[in-house]
């Protein structure tokens, strides 16, 4: 197992916390048609994180830097829960065994599964500790 | 009431006497001081020029710029050993002015602030809250030695911490307090909202920033007080070079110590009683740091009415600046301080404006910046670390608190030619 | 060198006699003129008049710090308006400080012994001196200016904080001494390091006076060591002045000017006297202070005494380095901390239960205190700025209260640890 294929591109942007700045972020990346899956802002005195996960990650990178956003990619990984009474439980009992820190995490509901995507602090451990203990984590691969 | 009557009185022949002495002796040991030395021979002047007080437009100017360049001692008059006390000032870049006492500098500093304090009516029976920085700053030391001359009761509360402030004012029964005029508003509110009308206050002491007419009424309604205005600053030993009367027309300087001159800031031509323009001072008895005609950047005139108190002559109370100095919360700020701290730091981008407000009476310095785009990790908590570097390093160099907005690339205005990256919003004066 | 070499070689007899003398005025005056001392005397069934031996001093009651606080403001002040010419204020153990006031020769006193302390340590007129204690209502750094402007030194009036330009100063105007707390010290130390900056070799610096903290010997040889320093211990309080004592070239103790001070140790259980060598808790009386006089003051400090002949020449007693406290009060960043002020500044916030945990630890060399308290459910916001701004609100009133910036947790209701009998809220995580 490569634990490189787990590893997903977020992108985060820079933001100033007032009206219309998410809607200029939407509005890029709809003029590119790109999909967005997931998206999360994080907040400070002023100014934010919007973090997306998008389906063709470097023209919506690409994109928003050209119209002068600020904006850089962060390693993630996304496992997919069981939509059902303990889904999260499971996920979160691996990484705290195994004292990963979760920095944050945002989760989206699709089709077939609730998808959970976080941010840890020692990535790779993570992705072995999470295989290894048979959770789903989606390839990298599905977001490009 | 008098400190010393004879010499806070002295006036015409006398006086001027006494000044040119004291100039010819200011001269002299200027000529310690290896920059006065040159430039009086450049300008082939010496203290035997000196015969009447006209005399001293022979004088050199000196600046603040000069200053700067003598880093750290280079204007020490004296050897180091006779050097009895160190405090320094906001200077143009990232290192302050520095200034020498010896003990007589002292001991005339506090008699002038004695002077003062005994001049607005405040004596041994008096307790007195110093509200202004201790330390570097020379508003806290210098009144609190003055006071302590008085005999009055001082308590060194220095800035900060309002609420304890006011309980100390009304637990200690304090009569009299120094501070700046935009933080007795602040301690003015405070007590109103802690429903205390601090009923021992009679006297203010307010200085370090100008402030107005419409200033001094709000404050004394509010706390009760009579409020005077101050003036000084480190380079003439500190606060209280010149200082209103009862009258509250205008403030007198002490001629025996200072000799002023208004002068017109671009010709550099002296001008007449009543005429407004940059005040310079030639001090006249102090050993440590001589200087000579030293521009203020303040603005002011020469009153040519005399005061029924006796005193000497007058000058208007500071209206402005000859330069871009900013005054925050008492201190002094050069935008090329601000300009010089934020270029040496790598995370900054080649834009950034500052603003400074005046929110519930206490100026504040906001300041936008944008970072440069490879120091975004894609992190929030780095960039909350950048921003607290930025305030880390403005407040080593400035010693104000400032808040910094992180915006986005190019909503910053870019100028062409030169940059006005400072705007301060406040309006005039409080 | 001695400053007052008359009365620092004085003999012990004779030392003796004159601390007999002056004892005997005070409790005279102060059983005449003090309301508070004439009561408690009476209350305890002494009078002056028992006082016939320096040995007879046990017979008097002890004073403690909550009689200043029974008494705040100024209720035990010996002075009238215009004597008074300084406030100092000190942590209280609740919400009102501690008051200090000051007569011109209260001042002197206390001016002079650090112009013997400070000149004991070989500083003088050819020195540059930082004073990087706070100034203002701490008496650390306007009592360190005074001392060393008595003794013709060159003052910088640093005060605390910005410790880049602090080594900036320092190396610039070629300062050679510095008065500053020893983890501040340290921090200086490492904090020039980071600069580029070796203080051994690329500044003045030789002496340092260092105190408002408990420090261990290994510590003084590190800084010594590593500094390239001399580092001499300075001990004092507010209520006796000030930072007022330190220790001499042979640095083998800290001398108290016995004609200012009598000096007892005791078991502070019995309050029996302990004999010199026997560690207890160090009481004062300082002999002609006149605003705020102080008869076996109950200093709460651990040490002991040491009576004999220092290698210095001078008579006076030593007492030893200060060995901890006889109550839970805290010493954070040379600020004195009671956890009952703690407790006492978190009950006026709503937002707030009064569960709270206080976790004491160094940073480097600087010691941190964090308070972690419970939030009340009713606080709670789905915003995180509105939780931060509850946050920076109680950091804000706790530093008010105490004078030093303390870390903040809030912590969910009903996680915090609950006691039965006597609360155990402090978590003291610096190694002594």
């Amino acid at each position: 197992m490569e634990t490189d294929d787990y590893i997903i591109k977020q992108i985060s942007v820079f933001s100033e916390n007032k009206p219309g700045r998410l809607a200029a972020i939407a509005k890029a990346l709809q003029d590119e048609k790109i999909n967005i899956f997931a998206f999360s802002i994080a907040e400070a005195k002023g100014f934010g994180v919007v973090r997306l996960l998008v389906d063709k990650p470097e023209p919506a990178l690409k994109k928003l830097a050209d119209i002068g956003f600020m904006v850089s990619f962060t390693d993630v990984i996304a496992v997919r829960m069981k939509d059902e009474p303990g889904g999260l439980f499971d996920i979160a009992k691996i990484l705290g065994e195994s004292e990963i820190n979760i920095e944050y995490s945002y989760a989206y509901s699709g089709k077939e599964a609730a998808v959970l995507i976080l941010r840890v602090d020692r990535i790779k451990e993570a992705i072995e500790k999470m295989t290894g203990r048979g959770a789903d984590l989606l390839k990298a691969e599905m977001f490009l | 009431m008098f400190w010393d009557k004879e010499m806070e009185t002295l006036g015409g022949r006398a006086l001027e006497d006494l000044q040119v002495k004291r100039l010819r002796q200011t001269i002299r040991q200027a000529e310690n001081v290896p920059f006065f030395k040159d430039l009086l021979k450049e300008k082939s002047v010496s203290a035997e020029d000196i015969n009447k007080i006209q005399d001293v437009s022979r004088l050199p100017f000196t600046t603040k710029k000069d200053l700067q360049k003598g880093y750290p001692f280079g204007f020490m008059a004296v050897p180091k050993k006779e050097i009895v006390r160190i405090h320094t000032t906001s200077g143009t870049t990232g290192k302050p002015t520095v200034v020498g006492y010896t003990r007589n500098d002292l001991d005339n500093w506090s008699e002038l602030i004695a002077r003062n304090l005994t001049m607005v009516g405040l004596t041994d029976e008096d307790t007195f809250q110093n509200a202004v920085n201790y330390g570097l700053f020379t508003g806290g030391l210098g009144f609190h030695y003055g006071a302590e001359k008085v005999g009055m009761t001082v308590i060194p509360s220095g800035t900060g911490n309002t609420k304890r402030q006011i309980e100390m004012i009304d637990d200690f029964g304090v009569t009299a307090v120094h501070c700046t005029p935009s933080y007795a508003m602040h301690l003015a509110e405070v007590a109103e909202e802690m429903g205390t009308t601090l009923d021992t206050f009679k006297t203010g002491l307010f200085g370090a920033e100008p402030w107005s007419d419409n200033t001094r009424r709000t404050l004394e309604q509010k706390l009760g007080v009579t409020a005077f205005d101050s003036y000084g600053m480190s380079e003439m030993y500190g606060p209280g070079a010149a200082f209103e009367c009862p009258e509250r027309n205008g403030l007198h300087f002490w001629h025996d110590s200072f000799l002023i001159e208004i002068i017109d800031p671009e010709t550099e031509e002296i001008l007449g009683p009543g005429e407004c323009g940059e005040l310079v001072v030639t001090p006249l008895v102090k050993e440590a740091m001589p200087l000579i005609r030293y521009r203020t950047g303040d603005i002011t005139c020469i009153l040519d009415d005399e005061c029924p108190c006796g005193r000497g002559p007058r000058i208007a109370r500071i209206t402005g600046r000859s330069d871009d100095m900013l005054v925050i919360r008492g201190i002094n700020v050069f935008p090329s301080q601000i300009e010089h701290v934020l270029r040496t730091l790598p995370e900054v981008g080649d834009q950034f404006m500052v603003y400074v407000d005046r929110i519930n009476h206490l100026d504040e310095m906001a300041i936008d910046i944008e970072i440069k785009k490879e120091f975004f990790s894609g992190e929030l908590k780095d960039l909350e670390r950048i921003q607290k570097k930025i305030i880390h390093a403005l407040r080593d160099t400035l010693n104000l608190r400032t808040k910094v907005n992180l915006v986005e690339h190019e909503s910053l205005p870019r100028f062409e030619g030169k940059a006005k990256r400072v705007v301060d919003r406040r309006g005039d004066v409080i | 060198m001695k400053w007052d070499p008359r009365i620092e070689e004085m003999p012990a007899e004779q030392l003796a006699e004159l601390q007999y003398k002056r004892m005997k005025t005070l409790v005279y005056r102060l059983y005449s003129f003090s309301d508070f001392y004439h009561r408690r005397m009476k209350e305890n069934r002494v009078h002056p008049d028992d006082i016939r031996s320096l040995d007879d001093v046990t017979k008097l009651p002890f004073m403690y710090k909550s009689d200043l606080r029974d008494n705040y403001p100024d209720k035990i002040f010996t002075a009238s308006q215009d004597e008074l010419v300084r406030y100092h204020v000190s942590s209280g153990t609740t919400g009102k400080p501690t008051v200090v006031g000051y007569t011109q020769n209260d001042l002197e006193l206390w001016t002079t012994s650090l112009a013997r302390g400070l000149t004991a340590c070989g500083l003088g007129r050819g020195d540059v001196m930082q004073v990087s204690y706070g100034y203002g209502l701490f008496t650390g750094g306007l009592g360190l200016h005074y001392g060393a402007e008595r003794i013709g030194a060159t003052v910088v009036p640093t005060s605390v904080g910005n410790t880049e330009r602090q080594i900036e100063l320092m190396q610039d105007l070629r300062v050679t001494a510095i008065a500053c707390t020893p983890s501040y010290m340290v921090h200086m130390g490492e904090v020039a390091e980071k600069m580029g900056v070796s203080i051994e070799k690329d500044t003045n610096l030789k002496t340092a006076v260092l105190g408002a903290e408990p420090w261990s010997e290994q510590m003084r040889t590190h800084i010594q060591n590593e500094m390239g320093i001399r580092a001499y211990n300075i001990f004092g309080t507010s209520e006796i002045s000030g930072p007022m004592f330190c220790d001499c070239a042979e640095q083998n103790g800290i001398h108290i000017w016995g004609d200012m001070a009598y000096t007892e140790i005791i078991d502070p259980e019995t309050g029996e006297q302990l004999q010199p060598g026997e560690k207890g808790e160090l009481v004062m009386t300082i002999l002609q202070k006149e605003a705020l006089p102080m008869i076996r003051y109950r200093i709460g400090d651990i040490t002991s005494l040491d009576t004999s002949l220092c290698a210095c020449g001078r008579t006076h007693p030593r007492i030893d380095r200060l060995q901890g406290r006889v109550d839970d009060m805290l010493i954070i960043r040379g600020i004195n901390v009671f956890p009952s002020q703690v407790e006492h500044a978190l009950l006026g916030i709503p937002e707030v239960s009064g569960h709270f945990m206080i976790i004491v630890d160094k940073k480097g060399a600087l010691d941190e205190m964090l308070v972690q308290v419970e939030m009340n459910p009713g606080a709670f916001s789905d915003k995180v700025q509105d939780i931060m701004e509850i946050r920076t609100k109680v950091s804000h009133i706790l530093r008010n209260s105490l004078n030093i910036s303390v870390g903040v947790e809030l912590a969910a209701p009903g996680t915090l640890p609950r006691f039965e009998g006597k609360a155990k809220r402090v978590i003291d995580r610096r190694l002594n």
